[in-house]
């Protein structure tokens, strides 16, 4: 069997062609090239953009293709991996392929949500209302809970009733500013997704 | 990672431990089968399951869950007995040759300075005798019977052939063929990497676990060197990164230890934390610099309000009175000392140990704030199945947020790759940036400080803010606050080096300076295998400019060890760094580029350490300066070593600190093994959400050996419920010769495999009869963790099986 590369294979022109590409070992690119099968590749005149795959911690690059709609919306088209990479070389795992369905999906919460002590459902509320509500708590609770100097007389200035856990999905900055931020409130409890 | 992934091509004998890489990191895994097929190096996987990593090693070990140890220490007994060790690095290198206090001392499972009331150890006697000069004394002959080599000959010598099959099930024939192969790694042409993940660390030995295979490594000469180190494979996408910029209690950015009580100034923080030199060719880098790091930091976060007159507000920063890792959130909470809690990207309710008591903690939060792109278990805690809601009184919000497709920034892969990402499309629908949120409320909380007055709000109201819209900060600017600039001049910091204590530089992260200069932001760079010949000028991988790798861009840690005392590279055809008479040259030297490696002052290798060298013996660890085998906590046999010290004598046990019945079970009544993992087809629990994904591994199940499914009368399919002291699980029965029945301590026993990824949120509980009541791996994992690290121990535990 000869060897196909990626770039072979997309250069044969039949990206279009999906069942093809699933049944790859069976896929003759010499007769693909000859028959020269004219389509508009889904990404033509797409805007092409790198991304890194959100799941493990391999890194693996990815080439993410976008084009903006005519209501001025931008539409993801398509996430591959990216062949420039020293990391993955192109290559990707079922998760990595199947990142489009991570980042578009009706599955997604819209709105905030609140849910009031005993209630039983979900309240659709304002990004306003929620932020409101919840930076009144974190007062409270950090005032409540708040220990300036520990029975031995030092001051130890901490928050003992809060505690803020996250950032393995989220960018570095968005950690390093999350660090920052609850420090700064006091908090001793921070946690993120290293231990468990 | 020590070492990165590419890098693993480059090895000649592979060790995987505690990990499937071909299947929970299948691309990175490419590296392993280049290494194999283009250099014929060996692959040994040790495991208690065949998995499609064993099927494509040279040799497969079925290990007993958690005792790693052992098996590491069988090996460097090995090379200890046999002088296999690479001599000149062993000398020069490690701290083979120092001299430890007389009263160090080790008795049936115990360290000096045991005291079981408080189940911990003072470790006063864990320490050099020192010289007249006072650094440490050395015996280069390590003839010495309290040097270091000398004990550590001792403490491993209990590992024989014997004891090690008896403690881990390896037959000892299997386990002699992998020594024969380990042992041929000293030599300095030959290289060997060990390879783990969350299979060592999710146990109360798994600090110990992790160190043994560097002690290993260090007797071998591998660390330092390209194709060797201790690599950790990371299981999130950032894991790395927000590691390193320290969302983590013991911590601040940079591996800077978090203030503790009693340290009234810097002087004093410096004087507990930073380490101290104890060889006069040790450069102590890190200690030299402490300050000057700690200082930049401050003045990142309170700008103009640190000064040398507050010493740069540090008490600022708050300071823990006892641990604050995961398990105490909920043991706080249990105990009603927790009133709220902020989940940004993760979820309670699946992830940590005993996930019924979390369920019972989470419910006493007074409120509970989940930031997520999608529904969790968390944020559905109040109505999982079997839950009356109207008794649950949190108050819980749900915030939509970005994905990481959604926004830029980076993320640090397990190989400290931190790679720039675009942003590809906008927010969808009303979800906000998870930063942005916490922006906003930050400014609100910091409203109500100005309106209402409370506690210290100094802290608070002197936070800097440099950013063109506060409550929308880039991250663009953020990554360059990170870098760190020099205030005098307003130019972006170039170095680490250069951070200063006087408060006229910043550095948000100083083990990111250099990622973000003056010229631009490195992380983005993309010089990668479109070029090989340009862009990997070394050959070996490297590739410098394809984004950046902390620190300063090297991509081999402790590479000054990977050439020898002349600096010339132990195996020319791999060079990490060598000296080429004027300069160090190859990677970026983890070294001074220009220090001269025949000058009698030159440094000793291992710049971060007080040391100067790596350390075979180590007071850094509380449970032992050596790694020693205890069994899991939930164990069905007695430690052979010594089995009136069978387990950690100083894992925390939460349950019975606060008060709690204990929530261990014994063999009588959970008479299995049971070890948790994780699959190809599904990442946590956040794939529940992703149809593809869904279809390829629809429902929950667990692995049981063919022999033991016979005895049950299980066959696949069937359901069965699997019970642990603390919960169930009832899934579907997938009976395997994947896992199979062992021999350890004289007893037959049986290891059971449960995959970790379903709950009652996601496509697949929607379609479940029951909503995946009883699905959560975690209803049976026990909550006690390492003694060190307190990483849950979800991989040994106890449990019953049933059909049903």
């Amino acid at each position: 069997m000869p060897t196909v590369t990626r770039r072979d294979f997309l250069k044969a022109g039949v990206a279009g062609a999906g069942a093809l590409a699933v049944a790859g070992l069976g896929f003759d690119v010499a007769f693909a090239q000859s028959t020269k099968v004219k389509q508009t590749l889904r990404i033509a005149g797409a805007k092409e953009l790198h991304s890194i795959c959100p799941y493990c911690a391999v890194g693996c690059s990815l080439v993410a293709y976008t084009r903006q709609n005519t209501d001025g919306s931008v539409q993801l088209l398509q996430i591959e991996g990216d062949p420039d990479s020293p990391v993955n070389e192109g290559r990707l795992c079922p998760k990595g392929a199947t990142a489009m369905q991570l980042a578009v999906s009706p599955r997604r919460v819209a709105d905030p949500q609140y849910r009031a002590a005993g209630a039983t459902g979900w309240k659709t509320v304002s990004w306003d209302f929620a932020l409101g509500k919840i930076a009144q708590n974190m007062k409270a609770s950090r005032d409540a809970t708040f220990v300036a100097t520990d029975g031995n007389g030092n001051t130890v200035n901490r928050t003992e009733g809060i505690a803020f856990a996250g950032g393995a999905a989220f960018s570095s900055e968005e950690g390093y500013f999350a660090t920052k931020l609850m420090r700064s409130l006091g908090l001793v409890h921070l946690e993120q997704q290293a231990r468990v | 990672m020590t070492n990165h992934w590419r890098d693993i091509k480059n090895a000649d004998l592979i060790l995987i431990n505690g990990a499937n890489p071909a299947e929970a990191h299948p691309v990175g895994f490419q590296w392993f089968m280049r290494a194999k097929l283009d250099r014929g190096a060996k692959i040994i996987h040790a495991d208690p399951r065949f998995t499609r990593t064993s099927a494509v090693a040279d040799m497969y070990l079925r290990i007993r869950t958690g005792t790693d140890v052992a098996y590491f220490g069988g090996l460097i007994n090995h090379v200890l007995q046999n002088n296999l060790f690479q001599d000149v690095y062993v000398r020069n290198y490690t701290n083979a040759s120092f001299i430890v206090k007389q009263a160090f001392a080790f008795n049936d499972g115990l360290f000096s300075g045991y005291d079981p009331a408080k189940r911990a150890y003072d470790i006063t006697s864990w320490s050099y005798q020192l010289g007249s000069d006072g650094f440490a004394k050395r015996d280069m002959t390590l003839q010495d019977p309290q040097s270091v080599f000398q004990l550590m000959k001792a403490h491993y010598s209990r590992y024989t052939p014997d004891v090690v099959s008896s403690i881990t099930g390896i037959p000892v024939n299997e386990f002699n063929k992998v020594a024969d192969l380990v042992g041929q790694m000293g030599k300095p042409d030959k290289v060997m990497t060990i390879v783990y993940a969350v299979g060592l660390t999710h146990h109360t030995t798994g600090g110990q676990l992790i160190r043994s295979g560097a002690l290993l490594q260090l007797l071998l000469g591998n660390m330092g060197r390209p194709g060797g180190g201790m690599n950790a494979e990371r299981g999130h996408a950032n894991i790395q990164g927000n590691t390193d910029h320290a969302i983590s209690w013991e911590i601040l950015p940079g591996y800077l230890k978090i203030p503790a009580p009693g340290q009234k100034n810097l002087d004093d923080y410096v004087a507990q934390s930073a380490p101290k030199k104890s060889d006069p060719n040790s450069w102590n880098f890190f200690g030299t610099n402490y300050r000057n790091f700690m200082v930049s930091t401050l003045k990142a976060w309170y700008g103009d309000a640190a000064t040398k007159t507050n010493e740069f507000a540090f008490d600022y920063v708050p300071k823990p009175g006892q641990n604050s890792s995961w398990m105490s959130i909920f043991d706080q909470a249990l105990k009603g000392k927790m009133e709220g809690l902020i989940l940004s990207g993760m979820t309670a309710a699946s992830i940590g140990p005993d996930a019924n008591q979390v369920q019972q903690a989470l419910s006493n939060l007074k409120w509970l704030v989940v930031m997520d792109p999608l529904p969790t278990t968390s944020s559905e805690f109040w109505r999982a199945p079997g839950v009356d809601s109207g008794q649950v009184k949190t108050e819980v919000f749900m915030l939509p947020t970005t994905h990481w497709i959604e926004k830029d920034g980076s993320f640090v892969n397990s190989g400290r790759w931190s790679q720039w990402k675009d942003q590809v499309i906008p927010p969808q629908g009303n979800a906000r940036h998870d930063h942005w949120v916490l922006s906003d409320l930050f400014a609100r909380v910091k409203d109500l400080y100005k309106q209402q007055g409370g506690k210290f709000p100094d802290p608070i109201m002197h936070l800097t803010f440099d950013y063109q819209d506060p409550l929308k900060p880039l991250l663009d600017e953020i990554a360059k606050e990170i870098n760190g600039k020099d205030l005098s001049t307003g130019k972006q910091m170039t170095s680490f080096a250069n951070l200063k204590s006087d408060g006229t530089t910043t550095t948000g992260d100083w083990i990111y300076t250099g990622s973000y200069l003056d010229t631009g932001n490195l992380m983005k760079r993309r010089s990668g295998i479109q070029d090989p010949a340009t862009n990997d000028p070394t050959g070996m991988g490297f590739y410098p400019n394809w984004a950046w790798s902390w620190p300063l861009n090297r991509r081999v840690l402790y590479n000054r060890a990977s050439a020898d005392l002349d600096g010339a590279p132990w195996d020319p055809t791999r060079p990490g760094i060598s000296w080429n008479g004027t300069k160090w040259v190859g990677d970026v030297p983890d070294y001074p580029a220009t220090m001269n490696p025949k000058d009698p002052n030159a440094y000793l290798p291992f710049i971060m350490n007080g040391e100067g060298v790596g350390r075979l013996f180590s007071n850094g660890m509380i449970d032992g300066p050596f790694p020693e085998h205890y069994e899991p906590v939930e164990s069905p046999v007695q430690n052979p070593l010594h089995p009136a010290n069978s387990a950690s004598p100083v894992a925390f046990l939460y349950d019975q600190a606060s008060g709690r019945p204990n929530r261990f079970g014994t063999v009588t009544d959970f008479p299995y093994i049971a070890t948790s993992y994780r699959l190809t087809e599904h990442e946590h629990y956040v794939t529940q959400h992703v149809p593809h994904l869904v279809q390829l591994q629809p429902e929950p199940f667990v692995e049981i050996p063919w022999e033991l499914a016979q005895t049950k009368g299980i066959k696949t399919g069937d359901k069965v419920r699997v019970s642990s002291k603390r919960g169930k699980v009832e899934v579907l029965a997938m009976v395997t010769k994947r896992l199979g029945s062992m021999t350890c301590a004289g007893q037959k026993v049986f290891q059971i495999g449960i995959p970790i990824h379903w709950g009652y949120v996601g496509i697949s509980a929607d379609a479940d009869p029951g909503h995946g009541r009883y699905w959560l791996a975690n209803a049976l994992t026990p909550f006690v963790g390492d003694a060190n690290s307190r990483t849950p121990e979800f991989k040994a535990f106890l449990v019953n099986l049933e059909k049903m």
